[in-house]
């Protein structure tokens, strides 16, 4: 509040203070990374299941750049992680690629590539219209997979992958920590740049996109291109989720472009709270883990547990997980104020 | 009868077949979606209810199955209202997510309820003999149960359409899918209209839900399999257009059913393939406002 | 003082049968629980708690502990996670179930680096027991019903020439391949091969049935996953008229799973699969089998062959713990116990072949019936004794490896 009370400070400036207080880094975001460390020394015998967990939290944040962000809803976002978990099965099966980091760099690029392409021609459209057709790709890749399954495997997939030590040291153990450790170190890094283009004037664009379109288009930005940019990342990284979900299982099937991992990856992200960046975060883990609980008490009837939960969090938690801390902070603040 | 004739028969004859049950099952949803924009993703478990229901009055209470699907609309349609009241009605002003969140949830606890309920094994139903076998339309037999379907889908268009097209409600509900806020500014009291015509939608997924087992087999996880198809109709007929959920019913069903039988390698290509053209070209559906 | 504790103890150990300390199994079970194949883990689930609650005293003063986990979806991902999971965290020495041959497949790298012997109780992608020596399998290949059947289906039915039809999934391709090895050879003529969808919807059927039909093979060799599919194949064929048409309906035992039977109405009357299970196969097991099922779960409540699969399962794990004493950490040494294990069971004498570590049983050709009571039932037509996995003694494709 500092700039707006300083006399003589241009709406500009006020702006970009504003900016860059947004963009500081709070002690607080160190939170979900010392808690994902924690869990390493503290569940050593779960780190299969937490690779898996932080594989989604991954592939949630690539939708929450689009869908948080730049306010694209879409149900075929499996599509890319499919072409990433592909890229270096086929790679890895077939080509006898089997450096583990080069092999992210390669699905991140045919993902990329086809989410430019198919972002370039799906983004004019909108609401419902643009659901069904990004589902509809995210099928017929599926079905042009099952087609050539002479290739692709079909549905009993590309079996038995290895895949080269991590940096020539690391080896794959049956617990699971060196993956753990890896994951979660790409999801760092993938982190820090998507938080750079989230406060990037890009960025900011993206979310006047997201808020008025119209407005967006009156002040002359170039609409259309941003969103086929912003696709075509979270394109990228989704596919390098894909590739890392293939890595960790040294397994990939069909199932992977499935209408069912688009959805699960978005009802992730709406608990969590979109457009927070650490939402897919919240929402990966929480869902994750409360299935992985109730599918234990009860491997029959754990969807019930599930289904209560997004039901009570849409009743008492609207705008995710994370919006409820929000409102509680500004709750506080405001306490403090008064 | 030459072969190519023949062919044409028996795929317009299935297709109709096929599309009557898209149309009666999505017709509830395309019109919710349309009035209020609700995303109701719980649609599925409607019909599954529906389709429960019939399977525990003709197999443990000995009802025939037409009056069976009958009383499972008419509960179906009943209980809907209480889930409109209670739990739709307070995120009719939330975001599109919100709504999927919702109903995606009321889903899955459709899918385990049931699943404690009935077993997860699937069910069928007993048919009547008259449905059973095939019935002689001079030229050549037919498989009485899809005549059926058409005859029931039929006379239900007819119904909605003279509903929708010539009662002072359909005008009403036309009006508000087209300018909602218009529509309240002249004093038609747009909730109640929705909690009707949801009512009538759940119902009537519940009918098709009931229609259904004994074309796709009646298990749990019917809440969600064939909701993509549904939504697909709703999308490619434009929403909350009557006349567009039947054009699209009709398309997609015919459309599939003559790609299973002259292309069968393709798979399933072929519903997805007609919804991306028809989108490309005219992205609202075929008669959804632009 | 001492030396009459030592007696006192040393008198108990005799009395339990001189064994020196009774272990506790613990058993990693792996089932498709939820989703939409929940009906087939059911099936399986059903029978390992049956044969576990009827035969527990036989490796007394032994127990087992049944950890139960959720197969999921045919990813091969969760059963993956699950089940290294029950090895890491829940330390279990001994995997079953497994439906999904993906899971299977996933999971055949992670057995082999932990040494745990994985107990198939239903996958049946022909290749899966080569992935690891770890894996024996109890359930069938798809080669087991479907490659005699083409031999069976030429020269006992009168099927010339023959349709395929079969769901677009790898059990489908596998068992319509191997339909077609066996009938080829015979001499017949296979007219046409249609793929009919994914495992997971149920598709309309007539469009595919319709086109068969115009075209007038002698039969139509169908193969789909045993469930809701089942139904919905033998109502479309019966609605088509297609038996008046001259189109015999035949494929392996998954077209009339027991529990569905009931169901399928006069349809399915006529219909000839080849399998190693029926509730109606003649052998005292499967009566004391279906007896102690119907006692346990009621009247309406029918086994099938993957019940059958999993009572044997069951019973192979049990008699390796009996044959070890208890001691089964070591996994290798149950993987050879199990090697040439011979057990009998509701589908008869099965037993597994050292070599490949795979079943070997009778197979079936059984005709649907309407039995003297009423009910649908079968009547056996013919056996072949013995069968083992073609697939992997004619060594086709990565059988072969």
């Amino acid at each position: 509040m500092a700039a707006s009370e300083t006399p003589g400070a241009t709406a500009r400036e006020r702006a970009a203070d504003y900016l860059a207080k947004r963009h500081r880094f709070r002690l607080a975001e160190a939170l979900p990374w010392l808690i994902a460390i924690a869990v390493f020394f503290i569940f050593p015998t779960r780190m299969t299941f937490g690779s898996q967990v932080l594989v989604m939290v991954m592939f949630a944040l690539s939708l929450d750049l689009i869908l948080g962000y730049a306010g694209i809803v879409t149900l075929g976002h499996a599509a890319f992680f499919g072409v990433g978990a592909y890229t270096v099965g086929l790679a890895a099966a077939r080509l006898e690629w089997t450096e583990p980091i080069s092999g992210l760099f390669a699905a991140a690029i045919a993902a990329g590539l086809v989410g430019f392409v198919t972002g370039w021609f799906l983004l004019r459209y909108r609401g419902l219209t643009l659901l069904m057709l990004t589902l509809a790709t995210a099928i017929l890749l599926q079905e042009t997979g099952n087609l050539r399954s002479d290739i692709s495997g079909g549905y009993d997939g590309l079996p038995g992958l290895t895949f080269k030590p991590l940096l020539g040291i690391f080896d794959y153990d049956l617990y699971g920590h060196t993956y753990y450790l890896y994951v979660l170190a790409v999801l760092a890094v993938v982190f820090y740049l998507v938080r750079r283009i989230v406060y990037s004037p890009f960025g900011q664009a993206l979310t006047g996109i997201r808020e008025n379109v119209r407005r967006m288009h009156a002040i002359g930005s170039p609409v259309h291109r941003r969103l086929v940019t912003v696709y075509t990342i979270a394109a990228a990284i989704a596919g390098v989720a894909g590739a890392l979900f293939t890595q960790t299982n040294a397994y990939v099937t069909l199932t992977v472009f499935d209408f069912d991992n688009s959805a699960k990856v978005m009802v992730m992200l709406i608990l969590g709270g979109t457009g927070r960046l650490y939402g897919a975060f919240v929402g990966a883990a929480v869902y994750m883990v409360l299935e992985d609980y109730f599918s234990k008490l009860s491997p029959t009837f754990w969807q019930f547990g599930i289904g209560l939960m997004l039901v009570l969090a849409v009743l008492f938690a609207p705008r995710g997980i994370l919006g409820v801390f929000e409102r509680f902070g500004n709750y506080l603040s405001e306490r403090k104020r008064s | 009868m030459p072969q190519f004739a023949n062919i044409a028969v028996s795929i317009l004859f299935d297709g109709l077949a096929y599309a009557m049950f898209l149309f009666i099952t999505s017709v509830g949803l395309s019109v919710t979606m349309g009035l209020m924009g609700f995303v109701n993703l719980a649609h599925g478990a409607f019909a599954m209810a529906g389709g429960y229901i019939v399977v525990t009055l003709t197999r443990s209470y000995g009802v025939g199955f037409v009056p069976s699907l009958v009383i499972a609309a008419v509960v179906v349609g009943a209980v809907s209202v209480v889930f409109e009241r209670f739990l739709y009605r307070r995120l009719y002003k939330s975001t599109d997510l919100e709504q999927v969140l919702l109903t995606i949830g009321l889903a899955f606890m459709a899918i385990a309820t049931a699943t404690y309920l009935y077993g997860p094994i699937p069910k069928s139903v007993p048919l009547p003999d008259w449905l059973q076998g095939d019935v002689n339309l001079g030229f050549r037999y037919f498989p009485s149960y899809r005549a059926f379907l058409i005859v029931l889908g039929t006379v239900l268009i007819s119904v909605l359409w003279y509903a929708f097209e010539r009662t002072n409600i359909g005008a009403k509900i036309r009006a508000a899918v087209d300018n909602r806020g218009m529509a309240e500014s002249v004093g038609i009291n747009v909730d109640r209209l929705f909690t009707l015509t949801f009512a009538v939608g759940s119902g009537l997924a519940a009918l098709g839900g009931g229609l259904a087992i004994q074309l796709l087999g009646l298990s749990p996880s019917f809440a969600v399999l064939y909701l993509v198809l549904f939504l697909i109709v709703v999308a490619v007929g434009g929403l909350g257009s009557l006349k567009g959920t039947l054009l699209a019913a009709l398309v997609l069903g015919i459309f599939d059913t003559g790609g299973k039988y002259l292309l069968a390698d393709a798979g399933g290509f072929f519903v997805y393939a007609v919804t991306v053209v028809v989108l490309l070209i005219k992205p609202a559906g075929f008669y959804g406002r632009e | 003082m001492r030396i009459a504790r030592w007696l006192g103890t040393a008198a108990i150990v005799f009395a339990v049968g001189g064994v020196a300390q009774a272990e506790t199994i613990k058993i990693g079970v792996v089932l498709p629980f939820s989703g939409a194949n929940a009906d087939l883990g059911h099936q399986v689930d059903k029978a390992f708690d049956l044969y576990v609650k009827l035969h527990a005293k036989d490796i007394e003063p032994h127990k087992v502990e049944i950890v139960k986990r959720d197969e999921g979806p045919p990813t091969g991902a969760q059963a993956k996670t699950v089940a290294t999971e029950l090895i890491t965290n829940d330390k279990v020495q001994i995997l079953t179930g497994f439906v999904f041959s993906p899971s299977a497949i996933a999971l055949a790298p992670v057995v082999t680096q932990a040494k745990v012997p994985m107990i198939i109780a239903n996958a049946g992608t022909a290749w899966i027991t080569n992935l690891s020596p770890y894996i024996a399998r109890l359930s069938f290949s798809m080669w087991h019903h479907a490659y005699p059947m083409g031999a069976y289906a030429f020269s006992k039915i009168g099927c010339k020439t023959a349709a395929l039809a079969y769901t677009d999934f790898p059990p489908g391709k596998d068992s319509t391949e191997a339909f077609k090895t066996g009938f080829e050879k015979a001499g017949g003529k296979i007219t046409e091969s249609i793929p009919m969808g994914s495992p997971v919807q149920v598709p309309d059927f007539t469009p595919f049935f319709q086109r068969i039909k115009d075209a007038k093979p002698d039969c139509m060799y169908v193969f789909i996953p045993s469930g809701a599919h089942a139904t919905g194949v033998t109502k479309a064929y019966g609605e088509l008229g297609m038996r008046k048409a001259g189109v015999k309906l035949i494929g392996p035992m998954d077209l009339i799973p027991d529990n569905k039977l009931q169901d399928m109405g006069d349809a399915a009357i006529g219909t000839v699969v080849m399998g190693n299970y029926a509730v109606d196969l003649d052998n005292a097991d499967n009566k004391a089998f279906n007896k102690a099922w119907h006692e346990a779960y009621g009247k309406d409540s029918y086994p099938d062959f993957m019940s059958a699969a999993g009572w044997d399962t069951m019973h192979a794990i049990f008699d390796s713990i009996k044959k070890l004493n208890g001691k089964v950490d070591d996994g290798a040494k149950v993987i050879d116990v199990m090697k040439g294990w011979t057990g009998d069971g509701p589908r008869g004498q099965v037993s597994i072949d050292a070599a490949t570590r795979d079943i070997v049983q009778d197979e079936h050709a059984m005709e649907v019936i309407r039995k003297p009571d009423g009910k649908l039932g079968v009547k056996v037509l013919g056996t072949i004794k013995a069968v083992k996995d073609e697939c992997k003694e004619l060594k086709v494709g990565r059988c072969g490896s």
